[in-house]
């Protein structure tokens, strides 16, 4: 890793609505893309509902923010954690998720999903290995 | 050792404010480097003069005020989580034509970046919420 980079990560704990805090998250993520330094995102407890897709807003009056993850991939933020328990507890499984791909630039642009789905223990071992964690 | 700062929780509604003043003041007074505290969500509203509590009870705003004089403490209110939340400088009045501002002294309206710019500065980013 190159000196004066950190691996940052990004952890999603709550739904997308109900709290700002899924909204404003999603804002520091793509702010903090510009940075230069190693990103990934988790999704974990209701945070995995984020990425679910057919999220319909239309009778709340909420924005639904969720075509924003499809942008994460031009923003270089490519490695999308999402933990398997979580789901499993929600009734969900990785066809619920959005599809989020990205451009691979070291492999010939080939498109290649974003999304990785790991273990809780998987995902103690990643958070353990991060410089800074920022938890909304 | 330097500290990054991040508080999410308004003031009075969650002890979060109030320990992440603790934590600060704390690190500061055993000699600690504070890179930066800064304040997103509802963790805005420690940053409005306008905050009146009863006589007997804490004054959290002006805690703040004073610990960044004494110290020299870079607090920074996230703009977008602020212009929400209507907590204006002067700029940002004259800027969204407002007819007040409210924005606590030792505090400054500024961007995201300075809370990731925070991250990259600290030795340990210390966050404050829910």
């Amino acid at each position: 890793m190159q000196d004066g980079v950190k691996k940052f990560m990004y952890v999603n704990r709550r739904a997308p609505y109900g709290t700002v805090y899924a909204l404003e998250g999603l804002e520091v993520i793509l702010i903090g893309a510009a940075f230069d330094q190693y990103v990934s995102v988790a999704f974990i407890d209701d945070g995995v509902f984020q990425l679910k897709t057919g999220q319909d807003t239309g009778d709340s009056d909420m924005k639904n923010f969720s075509p924003t993850y499809r942008a994460l991939g031009d923003y270089d933020v490519t490695k999308l954690y999402v933990e398997e328990e979580s789901l499993q507890e929600r009734g969900l499984t990785r066809d619920d998720l959005l599809d989020l791909t990205y451009e691979d630039e070291d492999d010939d642009y080939k498109e290649k999903s974003s999304i990785h789905i790991v273990s809780r223990a998987e995902m103690a071992e990643l958070l353990e290995q991060q410089d800074v964690i920022l938890n909304f | 050792m330097k500290f990054g700062i991040l508080v999410n929780e308004g003031p009075y509604q969650h002890q979060a404010a109030d320990t992440a003043y603790h934590f600060t003041k704390a690190a500061l007074e055993r000699g600690h480097e504070v890179v930066r505290v800064f304040f997103y969500h509802d963790g805005v509203n420690n940053g409005t003069r306008l905050t009146t509590p009863p006589q007997d009870e804490r004054n959290i705003v002006n805690r703040w005020s004073e610990l960044a004089k004494q110290y020299d403490l870079d607090m920074v209110v996230c703009v977008a989580a602020a212009q929400r939340r209507g907590i204006v400088d002067e700029e940002e009045k004259k800027r969204q034509g407002k007819d007040a501002d409210n924005l606590a002294e030792g505090f400054n309206i500024s961007g995201l970046g300075q809370l990731i710019d925070a991250g990259i500065k600290a030795d340990r980013l210390v966050e404050f919420g829910d």
